[in-house]
């Protein structure tokens, strides 16, 4: 297993340097130096020596990629692109380009941020087996009917929708929580619930469709038969056989999420007023900080990475049959 | 089981005496705090480089320049804040001998600000002492910055009293090669020895890098500024070149408020930056209010400053102030709150909801929440819709010192100012008629709900210079008809594209149609109607307009170089002059020639005399005399469609006192009042929960639940039924 994941480790770094060089490329064909100077130093009465006095301060004084004027391993590293990237490779994210500490924020928006998501994903994967499950137990009725109907009409439904009914029901007209905000500790609780209830009402309508299509596929399988032979109760049958042999789908697309998870909700953090990173990469993105989107964008990158490696460990837990080659 | 429990408790404590949706802390329920919301977060909170509104926001309740606004007073009126009296500069020539102002022999102006002396600063780390007298924090070693994260956590603070040093200080600290003041260059152009301190510094910053100590701190005080020097301890000096009267707005701005140097280098020490220990992050200041949270992310807090000397509010205002209620606080000692809470709201959907709910004290109108908010009568007159006046809700209104216009860049081809006689005139003509055909009424009814006052030039109402009625009107566009002025009928748009040899909107000698280019910024699907109603307006005259949509990046970089037809633009008043708006038609000002304000590259040998000559004027029948000719000038020439000045609108609840639009003055916060009893019982009023909701899901839940179970079970315990083939 050690051998597999040190393999999969150094298939990281070229997709890593390939992430960073794309998001390098898109970020500078959509803004210049320049651009980012001026949105720092504000639009009034901003003159040009203090536009090239910001840039040669922060380093963007570079060539981007290629330095023509330098000389050997020069004309690779003495460039934007390799000033502002390597440091990334041993998580020195440097600071944003109004100063501040990229690490820092990082460390303190990564709270919230987990606040919403970890019972998101949870309680979503509670809510969306049982959902489908019950669903598959009574295929082909009524129930399962119109379960389906259901799921595919709450899929349709676009999250903003679910977002701004339940801040006007549950917050506006029934004031049973805050409509937005934030705070920490336990009081947290009552700003996380809303976003929470609504994170996994949102994904119910695919989650439990995709896990019905699932289970309704090891349910006509011939272990299954064997073990309602054997007289075993319908819920163990279910539970005990069908969800264990569906997990592989299951963990693929869960597994890979947590270590995602902190990296927050762009929309959800916006409408309720989270401070996760979330709402910080969104905040870079539109300040054309640079610095940030890359960190974001490489720190992404890397957690999908261990996420894709924590699925294929997590077969080898869920089926026996799986091993690391 | 844990989290579920943890759940109930906490809404159960929640409903124990208060409303569930408050989302500030319980014990914060009746306490003298201002509730207020910030949208973004602000880049700058050191007083060099802070400029924009929203920073504003913040540091005019903590730094204290020497001049500030009168709150009440119409039209804007500078008094003394940390200053004695407003300094009154005098003149010398070259020879450095006393002429009279009015001297043609003036080269420079000297001011002279006496502070006054018992002005304390807030509590802060930097300025702590031991014993001894020593600096506490000034040589802070690798170790003791481990445990400091926020500036809360230095166990000590201290003060000192504010000295005319510190005014000078930061005058220099504006030359900082490390600051990036923006205007550094403006006004570097008036403060003699700026420039040269900027240089010196310069140097001094690559000689530290050099010796391997980049980014140590730099102590200004070492380096002398010709212009600006310390005459005592609560005396300074500043020498302008020239005559300069808008000096004394500067004066009013962050940029010439006090920084001590003792913070300037406390912040400087090595790793203080990397934990965001700057003065960007944490200003200090003599102000009512201090920060005493930074969390950009989800509120700021300012707090009454312990030492803050107490100031008394206005006794004198503008006519139906009294009226208004807005001197019964006369000569009581502000601040009035004890704390104002910033709330980060992204969303225009939940800031208007918390502000309904109670939980904002203020709040501004978009266009969304309009119709809900205000009611226009037939004769015109805007109120609040019934359902606001029963909550309390109150109505300001007051046109913004900006102007929102389109202008036509001067070095193009078709419709610029360049070419022979009858070239600039074709494009004089064709720029009246386009003039003519945008109805700014018809813009302002529809895109701004009626927010905007349709500009007859580029000064805003209620600043010097800005004429109403007749003489006000700009007769290219309108007549004076009935008393007010009327739209010239476009029946004199096409005549003038006609003499401009476009008559049906074709070019006369080639028959070619003529197209015209907008480049804009469409920022979403609203600005899509804004575009085709542009187009409408041409199409009116049979010219066809072509949007040139680009982000904002490319658009400013067109717009630098010039190569825009026409565009919208808008500017902001840093202070209630008629120079900062007329400036922005100076040659000198050219943005693709000098990098200026003059977005439009206007330029007129004419015009340019005459501001030279306005500029330093005071106000009075000659300046407006002035001014006068300058707007003939201007609107023949028509370099912009003056487009409008926008109105602001801002709803305030019955709790909140004091509260007088003033679109110069940001230090607004000292006035405000809040009477903290009528609103923790409103926000009883208005929030109470309704748990209905809450059983009928459960009881949904159950209906739901309920026949899933049963049917498992009557499928649990039926038989197995025989196959057809054993049967």
């Amino acid at each position: 297993m050690i051998a597999y994941l040190a393999r999969r480790m150094l298939y990281a770094i070229p997709i890593l340097i390939g992430v960073n060089l794309l998001t390098f490329a898109l970020f500078f064909v959509v803004n210049t130096p320049d651009d980012m100077a001026r949105m720092q130093l504000g639009v009034k009465r901003v003159t040009p020596a203090a536009i090239e006095a910001w840039k040669a301060e922060r380093g963007y004084d570079r060539p981007l990629l290629i330095n023509s004027k330098a000389r050997g391993i020069d004309r690779l590293t003495d460039t934007i692109f390799f000033e502002k990237s390597v440091r990334l490779f041993v998580f020195d994210f440097g600071s944003a380009d109004d100063g501040r500490n990229i690490a820092h924020e990082i460390k303190t928006r990564m709270w919230p941020s987990m606040a919403i998501a970890l019972p998101v994903l949870l309680v979503g994967l509670a809510v969306n087996i049982t959902f489908s499950l019950l669903m598959t137990f009574f295929r082909a009725t009524a129930i399962d009917i119109w379960g389906v109907v259901l799921c595919v009409a709450m899929m349709s439904i676009s999250t903003l929708f679910y977002i701004i009914s339940g801040q006007f029901f549950v917050s506006k007209l029934w004031s049973l929580v805050p409509i937005s905000g934030y705070e920490g500790g336990i009081d947290a609780v009552r700003f996380v619930i809303l976003p929470v209830i609504i994170g996994v009402v949102s994904g119910i309508g695919s989650g439990a469709r995709l896990y019905r299509t699932v289970f309704l596929e090891e349910i006509g399988k011939d272990y299954v038969r064997t073990a309602r032979a054997k007289g075993l109760a319908e819920t163990t049958v279910l539970f005990g056989h069908v969800l264990r042999n569906g997990m592989i789908p299951i963990l693929t697309g869960a597994v890979a999420q947590i270590p995602l998870l902190f990296l927050g909700s762009l929309l959800t953090e916006s409408f309720f007023g989270i401070p996760g990173l979330g709402s910080y990469t969104i905040d870079a993105i539109s300040s054309q900080d640079f610095a940030v989107v890359r960190s974001m964008v490489f720190l992404g990158s890397v957690l999908y990475v261990i996420g894709l490696m924590l699925t294929d460990v997590s077969y080898t837990l869920a089926d026996p049959r799986v091993r690391f080659e | 089981m844990r989290f579920i429990a943890t759940l109930g408790c906490v809404l159960l404590l929640a409903g124990c005496g208060r409303v569930w949706n408050d989302p500030y802390p319980a014990s914060e329920s009746d306490k003298n705090i201002l509730y207020s919301s910030f949208a973004e977060r602000p880049k700058h909170l050191d007083p060099v480089s802070s400029y924009s509104e929203n920073e504003a926001t913040f540091n005019a309740q903590i730094y204290e320049a020497p001049l500030q606004y009168q709150y009440l007073k119409r039209p804007y009126q500078l008094i003394p804040r940390t200053a004695v009296a407003l300094p009154k500069p005098n003149f010398y020539d070259a020879a450095g001998r006393v002429v009279h102002s009015d001297s043609t022999q003036v080269a420079y102006s000297m001011y002279e600000i006496t502070i006054r002396p018992g002005i304390l600063y807030q509590p802060h780390p930097a300025l702590a002492r031991d014993a001894s007298g020593q600096l506490l924090y000034d040589h802070l070693t690798g170790e003791e910055l481990k445990r400091i994260w926020k500036l809360s956590d230095f166990p000590k603070t201290g003060t000192r009293e504010l000295t005319a040093e510190d005014y000078v200080y930061q005058i220099k600290r504006l030359a900082s090669p490390r600051l990036h003041s923006p205007i550094f260059g403006l006004i570097s152009q008036y403060i003699v020895g700026l420039k040269e301190l900027a240089q010196t510094l310069r140097e001094a910053d690559q000689t530290l890098a050099a010796e391997g100590e980049r980014g140590a701190w730099l102590d200004l005080s070492r380096y002398p500024l010709a212009g600006a020097e310390v005459v005592d301890r609560y005396t300074y000096r500043v020498k302008i070149k020239g005559r300069y009267p808008q000096f004394l707005y500067w004066l009013e701005m962050p940029f010439f408020a006090p920084v001590p140097i003792e913070a300037d280098r406390f912040y400087a020490q090595a790793g203080m930056a990397q934990k965001n220990l700057t003065l960007d992050w944490y200003p200090i200041g003599t102000g009512p209010f201090m920060m005493t949270e930074n969390d950009p992310n989800t509120r700021m807090v300012l707090q009454r400053n312990p030492n803050f000397r107490g100031e008394p509010y206005p006794s004198e205002g503008a006519p139906g102030d009294r009226e208004d209620g807005l001197l019964a606080d006369a000569g009581k000692r502000m601040p009035f709150v004890d704390t104002v809470v910033f709330s980060r709201e992204k969303e225009g959907i939940p800031y208007w909801n918390k502000f309904l709910q109670g939980y904002y004290d203020t709040s501004g109108i978009s266009s969304d929440s309009f119709d809900q908010a205000v009611k226009v009568s037939v004769e015109g007159e805007t109120t609040v819709t019934p359902e606001m006046k029963a909550r309390g809700i109150r109505l300001e209104t007051s046109v913004a010192t900006s102007s929102v216009y389109l202008g036509f860049n001067w070095l193009d081809p078709v419709i610029g100012g360049q070419g022979d006689a009858t070239q600039q005139e074709r494009a004089r003509k064709l720029r009246q008629a386009v003039s003519n055909a945008i109805d700014m009424e018809e813009f302002v009814s529809i895109f701004a709900n009626g927010r905007g006052v349709p500009a007859q030039g580029p000064i805003p109402p209620g600043i010097f210079g800005y004429r109403d009625g007749k003489v006000g009107m700009n007769p290219m566009v309108y007549d004076w008809i009935d008393n007010a002025p009327k739209r010239k009928p476009i029946s004199a748009a096409k005549r003038l594209l006609a003499e401009a040899g476009y008559r049906g909107g074709r070019e006369e000698k080639s028959g070619k149609p003529l197209v015209l280019y907008l480049d804009v910024t469409g920022r979403g699907p609203d600005d899509k109607s804004r575009f085709d109603w542009y187009r409408k307006q041409l199409a009116k005259i049979d010219v066809q307009l072509e949007i040139r949509d680009t982000d904002y990046n490319r658009f400013q970089d067109k717009i630098r170089k010039g190569s825009e037809q026409m565009f919208i633009w808008g500017w902001n008043a840093d202070y209630p002059d008629p120079e900062n708006f007329l400036f922005l038609l100076d040659t000198s000002q050219s943005r693709t020639k000098f990098q200026g304000e003059n977005s439009a590259n206007y330029s007129n040998p004419d015009y340019d005399k005459l501001f030279a000559q306005m500029q330093v004027m005071d106000n009075g029948p000659e300046r407006q005399a002035l001014i006068d000719r300058m707007y003939d000038i201007l609107r023949r020439d028509s370099p912009w469609v003056w487009g409008y000045h926008p109105k602001t609108y801002s709803l305030n609840h019955a709790w909140l006192y004091n509260v007088k639009p003033n679109q110069m003055a940001r230090n607004k916060m000292k006035y405000y009042r809040v009477d903290a009893t009528l609103r923790a019982t409103r926000r009883a009023e208005w929030n109470k929960p309704d748990l209905w909701p809450i059983g009928l899901g459960a009881l949904l839940l159950l209906v739901l639940v309920l026949p899933a179970v049963m049917s498992y079970r009557r499928r649990e315990r039926m038989a197995a039924r025989p196959s057809e083939a054993t049967a």
